[in-house]
């Protein structure tokens, strides 16, 4: 490790360095063709003309797009990102943001909680069954839990479970003042928190099938069985250890991705998440509040390959990062 | 060339020199077993694959039902009937498998009595079994479970037609004996408007006064209604300002008359029963193998336009992705250096944008110029083809220094060559699976912006999957149909193209041949 450390302080700066410079080149190109769109006409009865011209006028909306440019730029450093202007009309973005991510990460969260068990249980348990007849059955499970989309269980879950049995209600009712972790938000969130978790859970169990199986088949499980380890010991203590290594990047990159949520999921079971928030955005021409979101999700989505790919070096001491 | 005199031989005279003389052909001894090319081979190892092979079929009928069904169905997209709406899935010959349009219904006994006077003067009413019923503990109504067949349900409608069209439903009327317009309610003098909607109420029940029993005199032992008829008057046919159209049967041996048409401004208006009214002007009797859904629409036929058009924009981005991805690709995997690190950098940004906003942003800007879909295929194409770019990127770098590539660049091959002749073949196999797993990941992303309201399709007179899953999320819980079939649909075939995709990556990789047996 002790030589390994000057390459990574530098491969870690690298890909710091190439993320922040990939940001900034998609926020220039996202503002540059948000800012060409025609702003949205006002039409609204009982809305003052005057006023909102004024209000665009003072926003610079009417300089050149340079000069919006860095001067959105020079507010986004001080934490303004502007004030809505088709929905949430007058409110400061960056509030209403964080106002909605709550409700995102708590029903993602449940999801991948759910999944992350049951997901590696039944890969590990597939993998050992290997080629008999528990493997397929569960690897046919897989395979259509993977193909079919999201929203196809969504209706599923909202049909067969919550609309003939009653137990749940068809759409996540935002409760004012109920605590995030309560038991009624959790029922609330439950057909949500399901129909996230079919897909993760197949995708965790196809990939820790593949690599525990990959494991189990080296020479050295041979080796540990040789030596007089039980099949239970090896397996514990040198193949779990190993399959792990690729498996782990992948989880924090899911716990990444909590912030992302789903535009459909929470479309379809109206949860006043990030991802409502986004679509109805762009449904309705907010261009700050797209803006905004843009920027956020183009982040996500950086964050979590940087540190996916770094988490790779710090998990594996085999991998040598930046080495030549 | 000023390397080859670096041994410092002596010169020799080019005029000594004569070129061998080839005679005949070389040529390697000729294979004596057939020789079985790669696509020929994959191909053979594809079939083996049973449940690929099945998946391929699944998606050949998929492909085969969206191409066909618009030009067989009576129906198309703008199709809407104003009556028929969320009927339920219909087919005559599997009727009896409960395929028939009809569907259980709880109702009270109001409900009952409504749905049993729809067709009750055609001795054919809506409710085709009654298959118990409760009494509520709580209020002590009675609940009646019925079995309502979801066309009849649509009963008698009140239509306004034209002097000609009337005289042309009269003449159909005689023609072929059907009747199609039936009487109106008595009280058409009292109260023109406020019965409009209610061509059903056509039998009211029976008046308790009426009977000499006493009790349970709208009913019978068993609930069900007994009906009077409302339509009757007392008017002589004289006396009414309309034109009636009468029957031979229809004698009011009463001295009562019935009228079957009403005069007014434009025309006249009639009660017609909206199953015979349909089939004279459609030329067929209404029934959706999917059900209709709440616009009048044919779901069968709605799939199968959303499907095509799925397929066209897949097919179409998919083939502009593969040309796009096999040049970029090509380019940075060939020259290496310089090139590849700016390309490198094109695609990592490109890459890095989150799709949803690539599709808005198009959206936003063309849409309005070039239309929803073609702004679609543009976004789909923008960032679509890095996969491809990658893949190929990435088989160029493994090809391009072995040792057969020395070899042709050395007997003076050129660049093009190289890379059309020598290393994109050898790629192409996981480059084909990529292409072909564009489509559903295509088909997926335009559903789910459709479904989002984020692409309007509907607007240019077209239907999208994405379209008919919004559209029955609404009614979800009433009418399931209408969201079953389009998300069958997409379930059946993503789960095909990952199935076929999966076989063909398998029956392209050379290394696997023999390992399957």
């Amino acid at each position: 490790m002790r030589s390994n450390s000057g390459y990574m302080i530098k491969y870690v700066a690298k890909r710091l360095l190439l993320m922040v410079f990939t940001f900034f080149v998609i926020a220039t190109i996202c503002f540059v063709l948000i800012k060409l769109l025609p702003l949205p006409a006002i039409k609204e009865m009982g809305r003052d003309v005057e006023i909102i011209l004024k209000r665009r006028e003072a926003m610079g909306y009417n300089q050149p797009i340079m000069v919006q440019y860095v001067r959105y730029w020079s507010h986004v450093f001080k934490g303004d990102l502007g004030l809505g202007e088709q929905i949430y009309t007058g409110q400061e973005v960056t509030k209403v943001i964080f106002q909605k991510i709550p409700y995102t990460i708590v029903v993602n969260l449940y999801s991948i909680l759910m999944a992350i068990p049951l997901g590696l249980s039944l890969g590990i348990y597939a993998a050992l069954k290997k080629n008999k007849w528990q493997d397929s059955l569960i690897s046919t499970a897989v395979m259509i839990c993977i193909s079919v989309p999201s929203y196809v269980y969504a209706f599923l879950v909202q049909y067969f479970i919550c609309y003939k049995t009653g137990w749940f209600p068809l759409t996540a009712s935002s409760r004012e003042g109920v605590s995030f972790f309560s038991w009624q938000m959790f029922v609330s969130m439950f057909p949500a928190v399901l129909s996230l978790a079919f897909g993760t859970v197949a995708a965790l169990c196809r990939f820790s099938r593949a690599e525990l199986s990959e494991v189990l088949t080296g020479d050295y499980m041979l080796l540990a069985r040789t030596k007089g380890l039980t099949k239970a010991q090896s397996i514990t203590r040198h193949a779990m250890k190993l399959a792990m290594v690729p498996i782990l990047p992948m989880l924090l990159g899911e716990f990444i991705g909590i912030l992302g949520g789903s535009l459909v999921i929470e479309n379809i079971f109206a949860i006043p998440g990030i991802g409502n928030l986004f679509v109805t955005s762009i449904n309705l021409r907010d261009y700050n509040f797209y803006m905004a979101l843009t920027l956020f999700y183009t982040l996500i989505d950086l964050v979590a390959a940087l540190v996916i790919d770094l988490s790779y070096g710090f998990i594996d001491p085999r991998i040598k990062m930046g080495a030549k | 060339m000023s390397n080859l005199n670096m041994n410092n031989l002596p010169e020799i005279d080019k005029s000594l020199l004569t070129p061998a003389k080839r005679e005949g052909k070389i040529s390697d001894k000729k294979l004596e077993t057939k020789a079985l090319g790669y696509f020929a081979d994959a191909f053979k190892r594809f079939r083996k694959n049973k449940s690929s092979m099945v998946a391929a079929i699944i998606i050949i009928l998929l492909l085969l039902f969206s191409i066909l069904v618009p030009f067989v169905s009576p129906y198309d997209v703008t199709f809407r009937d104003g009556y028929y709406k969320t009927c339920l899935p219909r087919c005559e010959a599997f009727a009896w498998a409960g395929w028939d349009g009809c569907g259980k219904q709880t109702e009270s006994q109001a409900g009952y009595d409504y749905y049993s006077s729809i067709g009750y003067e055609l001795d054919d009413p809506s409710v085709e079994k009654v298959y118990g019923s409760f009494i509520d503990e709580n209020t002590g109504k009675s609940y009646y479970n019925l079995y309502v067949n979801s066309y009849k349900k649509v009963g008698f409608v009140y239509c306004d037609l034209s002097e000609d069209e009337y005289i042309a439903l009269k003449d159909y009327q005689n023609q072929t004996g059907i009747q199609v317009i039936y009487p109106m309610p008595a009280n058409y003098k009292m109260d023109y408007m406020s019965v409009s909607n209610g061509a059903n109420l056509w039998y009211e029940l029976a008046d308790e006064s009426a009977t000499t029993s006493g009790e349970s005199a709208h009913h019978d032992e068993n609930g069900n209604p007994i009906f009077v008829p409302k339509y009757k008057m007392s008017e002589k046919e004289n006396a009414a300002k309309y034109d009636s159209l009468k029957l031979s049967s229809d004698t009011g041996a009463d001295g009562l008359w019935y009228c079957y048409a009403v005069k007014n401004q434009t025309g006249y208006k009639v009660r017609v029963l909206y199953s015979e009214y349909y089939n004279y002007k459609n030329g067929t009797y209404a029934s959706f193998l999917f059900g209709s859904n709440q616009h009048g629409q044919d779901i069968f036929v709605c799939l199968a336009i959303g499907a095509r058009l799925s397929f066209i924009l897949a097919i179409s981005v998919s083939i502009i992705n593969f040309i796009i991805g096999i040049i970029y690709g090509s380019i940075e995997g060939y020259y290496g250096g310089l090139a590849d690190l700016i390309m490198e950098r094109v695609s990592d940004v490109l890459n890095s944008v989150p799709f949803i906003v690539v599709a808005t942003l198009f959206q936003l800007h063309l849409a309005q110029k070039v239309g929803p879909l073609v702004s679609l295929l543009f976004a789909f194409v923008a960032t679509g083809w890095l996969g491809i770019a990658y893949r190929v990127r990435t088989q160029f770098y493994r090809f391009k220094n072995q040792e057969y590539i020395l070899a042709a660049r050395t007997l003076g091959a050129r660049d093009g060559r190289l890379i059309f002749r020598h290393i994109l073949p050898n790629s192409l196999g996981t480059i084909i699976t990529g292409t072909i797993l564009i489509i559903p990941g295509v088909i997926f992303s335009e559903s789910m912006l459709s479904y989002l309201g984020i692409i309007s399709l509907e607007t240019s007179g077209l239907t999208s999957i994405g379209t008919m899953l919004s559209n029955g999320q609404s009614c979800i819980s009433t009418f399931p149909h209408i969201i079953a079939f389009p998300a069958a649909f997409i379930a059946l075939l993503e789960i095909s193209f990952n199935l076929f995709g999966n076989g063909l990556r398998d029956a392209f990789n050379p290394t696997l041949r023999g390992s399957e047996e």
